[in-house]
């Protein structure tokens, strides 16, 4: 039995309701753990006050300079002394997740008890980068969970200016929709970068995510600084069966207002069987005894959206790999930036191509590490220095698929513009 | 003495997910062919060979105590042979290799508490992250913002009534780590930070508090005799971006940290291209315990978007279609000034054409 809980008259308010309760959580801890009892007394301050009362430090493991975010009190008494002296420190291990996230029951008990042992008791799955957050231990004990984790198999993850946890999505495990395979990307990549995850010393934090498909169920474009996103080069594959089964449930004006309506770059039409094109950029698929559904993969852009609604009657092509896109992230400091197309596609088949992608991250990264600003995200770092010079930097040649269109202003020296068209004519020509 | 006993870490790196694979899903890892959705929270996945699985998705606080965790367990092992993965937005999935254990799951979880659902047109858990529970810059609490809204769209979790899928995210300052989503609550401070001049010198590297600013209003000075920093408070936009690496500049405000809500935010490539949310309302109160008024609007905008929107229309293409000043219409929000933007870039965000509907 714990010492006595504090009143919460506010936190109690949240173990009403039909949604699971972390309340309810804390409170079953609070049972036996003097720790969880302040855990909610200094919780419910911040209630009752609105204001957050967690001030950082340094707490590590041994050989490492990230993966621990240290958290310190400051509700504190007149005399300096913790009004929740139980819950004085707060710190949480960050731990990397398998890729997809896929666990069996044996390791999460063990996670269980090593938690229970050594720390407040309290595992989010997952945070916001993916990492399984072991939240709330002693400086005293930070070791000891993390020797009791990293005997189980697992490792810290990234904190600070270093390369960050990554993520990826279900994947090739559960998903026809997956383009490569994104636990063996995410893990070569990943573990190719341990240094630089645990010795934070880059310019500032680095994202790497990986998603099977355009879908970007890892929503990488926006907030990763190097996102690889599978896609295809050859047709839309059909099946007949699973269309006319579709269709059959479906009907014209589903497929019309949902299907062909709805294709970005109206590459799709409904045609007379007969009149369905023969050439070899054509997927085409009869949807009854008359109409066939006829895709132009030429105009297609792989947006996913047809093969979404039409599960399994369309489908992904086979000449896999990924698009990769460079410099996502949020708002601070010079404002919201997507990740632009670097690689337009790269195949994702064989080790030498995996080989490829992970040389690519550490050129990528080289480059970061050498040429950003403190505290500058590859985002701003393009924005400051123009994608060429990127480009050039991780001797990427230039593709149109990297803009939306060409520059708007003239305001640029162009008197290299005659040996740039020779450069390119004479490629064209090697070729 | 006793660093020589300390343990030196194996650096392992991310794990190999095979061990953890449910064995039908490693049997056919890469040879999928399509799936369906049986009913909602429930997805059934069949290969190429014939084989089939059904994974049922179930709703978690995301901050879970160890009984929670076994619970969760002693389910996976009574129905889904032992394995479970999670979702970005902290659901639980149970893989079932036999088809009638699905029902019998279903009723286990909900019976133990676990909402089923979160799959296809439905609103799904909402991707939070640390607040007041262990974040040292939160300007509110996450787990109890996303409780109290998960209350109350309990429905629309275990529905697919959506026109899409529904994602949601909630963010305790202007960061944004919840990220991107079709609804998103942010803080949004609307005073400079309060500087405790006494603290600064100590506890801050000055030169990179300064160039933290997106709008270079901080700049070094002595206060009372003490090297400290100002702001310039005309300029500043009380983003708070100087607040991590200088504790002692006070954003947080009980008062006057609001909450802002976004909206159109979008992930997939899937129609258009990635979408950037945006701001449609600001200046709610920070409420706790239960974030009422919140709450309240993110409501009415689903319930605008629920029955407006066309199948497949998530709320970005919604609005495209119906276009901003509807949007603001339907919903009643009121369009303020501080909706049209002015950084950098901002005139990309004006209306360039006569495309306007009457």
């Amino acid at each position: 039995m714990a010492k006595k809980m504090h009143a919460t008259p506010n936190l109690d308010q949240l173990e009403s309701g039909p949604w699971p309760s972390f309340v309810t959580g804390l409170k079953r801890l609070a049972q036996d753990k003097d720790y969880v009892v302040d855990v909610l007394g200094h919780l419910e301050h911040s209630y009752q006050t609105r204001k957050g009362y967690w001030k950082g430090g340094t707490v590590g493991v041994l050989g490492y300079g990230g993966g621990i975010i240290p958290r310190f009190t400051e509700i504190k008494d007149e005399a300096g002394k913790p009004v929740f002296p139980d819950a004085a420190e707060f710190h949480t291990l960050r731990v990397m997740p398998p890729p997809g996230m896929h666990y069996n029951t044996d390791i999460l008990r063990k996670f269980c008890d090593v938690w229970e042992e050594h720390g407040s008791g309290l595992i989010a799955f997952h945070g916001q980068s993916g990492d399984i957050m072991f939240q709330g231990a002693t400086t005293e004990n930070v070791q000891k969970a993390f020797d009791g984790i990293n005997e189980l198999g697992f490792d810290l993850g990234g904190a600070g200016p270093a390369v960050r946890t990554s993520m990826s999505c279900v994947g090739a495990a559960r998903c026809e929709q997956s383009c490569y395979d994104e636990a063996k990307a995410h893990r070569q990549v990943l573990n190719t970068f341990l240094d630089d995850i645990h010795r934070p010393a880059l310019p500032y934090k680095f994202k790497f995510k990986f998603s099977g498909c355009p879908n970007d169920c890892m929503n990488s474009i926006q907030r990763a600084d190097m996102a690889v996103i599978g896609t295809w080069r050859d047709n839309i594959r059909t099946d007949e069966v699973l269309a006319k089964k579709w269709f059959a449930k479906h009907g014209m004006d589903e497929l019309v207002n949902d299907v062909v309506a709805r294709c970005p770059t109206k590459a799709i039409q409904i045609k007379d069987i007969s009149k369905v094109r023969k050439d070899g950029h054509i997927s085409s698929v009869a949807l009854n005894a008359e109409k066939a559904l006829e895709i132009d993969n030429k105009d297609c852009v792989r947006c996913m959206h047809c093969i979404n609604v039409m599960t399994g009657a369309l489908a992904t092509g086979t000449d896999k790999g990924a698009t990769v896109l460079v410099g996502g992230k949020r708002t601070l400091k010079i404002g919201d930036l997507m990740g632009t197309v670097v690689i337009p596609f790269m195949s994702l088949k064989n080790e030498e191509d995996y080989q490829q992608l992970v040389d690519l991250g550490q050129k990528i990264i080289d480059f970061f590490a050498e040429n950003a600003l403190e505290h500058e995200r590859t985002g701003e770092m393009i924005e400051r220095i123009g994608l060429v010079n990127f480009l050039e930097g991780i001797e990427v040649d230039i593709d149109a698929n990297m803009v939306a269109t060409p520059r708007t202003n003239p305001y640029v020296r162009m008197d290299g513009w005659d040996d740039e068209v020779a450069k390119i004519n004479a490629q064209k020509a090697a070729a | 003495m006793a660093q020589a006993q300390m343990r030196r870490a194996i650096e392992s790196g991310v794990p190999d997910n095979k061990q953890y694979l449910h064995p039908k899903l490693a049997k056919n890892y890469g040879n999928w062919k399509y799936h369906d959705r049986p009913r909602p929270g429930v997805l059934h996945h069949v290969s190429h060979d014939g084989d089939e699985v059904w994974s049922v998705r179930a709703g978690t606080q995301r901050q879970m105590d160890v009984w929670t965790i076994r619970k969760l367990c002693d389910i996976a092992d009574k129905y889904a042979e032992g394995h479970v993965r999670f979702t970005i937005r902290s659901n639980i999935e149970f893989m079932v290799g036999d088809e009638s254990k699905v029902a019998p799951l279903i009723v286990e979880l909900e019976k133990s508490g676990f909402p089923v659902g979160g799959t296809g047109n439905s609103v799904s858990m909402i991707a939070h992250t640390q607040g007041w529970l262990h974040c040292d810059i939160p300007g509110t609490d996450a787990s109890g913002v996303v409780k109290a809204l998960m209350d109350d769209l309990y429905d629309e979790f275990r529905r697919e009534e959506m026109p899409n899928r529904v994602h949601l995210s909630t963010s305790c300052c202007e960061i944004n780590c919840g990220g991107q989503a079709d609804i998103a609550i942010i803080i949004q401070h609307t005073k400079p930070p309060v500087i405790n001049h006494d603290l600064v010198a100590n506890a801050c590297e000055r030169p990179t508090v300064v160039a933290r600013c997106p709008v270079a209003a901080i700049r070094p000075a002595l206060v009372n005799g003490k090297p400290s920093l100002e702001v310039d408070e005309k300029k500043c936009i009380c983003c708070g971006a100087c607040y991590p690496p200088c504790p002692p500049m006070q954003i947080n405000d009980p008062e006057h940290s609001k909450l802002a809500i976004w909206i159109g935010g979008k992930n997939s490539n899937a129609r258009g291209k990635p979408t950037f949310m945006k701001l449609v309302a600001s200046g709610l109160p920070n409420n706790p315990p239960r974030w009422t008024e919140v709450g309240e609007m993110v409501k009415n905008i689903l319930h605008v978007y629920k029955n407006d929107a066309r199948p497949w229309e998530r709320m970005s293409d919604w609005v495209e279609r119906i276009g901003w000043p509807r949007f603001f219409e339907k919903t009643g929000l009121p369009f303020t000034k501080y909706l049209i933007d002015d950084w950098r870039g901002a005139r990309v965000n004006l209306n360039a054409s006569t495309h306007i509907r009457f």
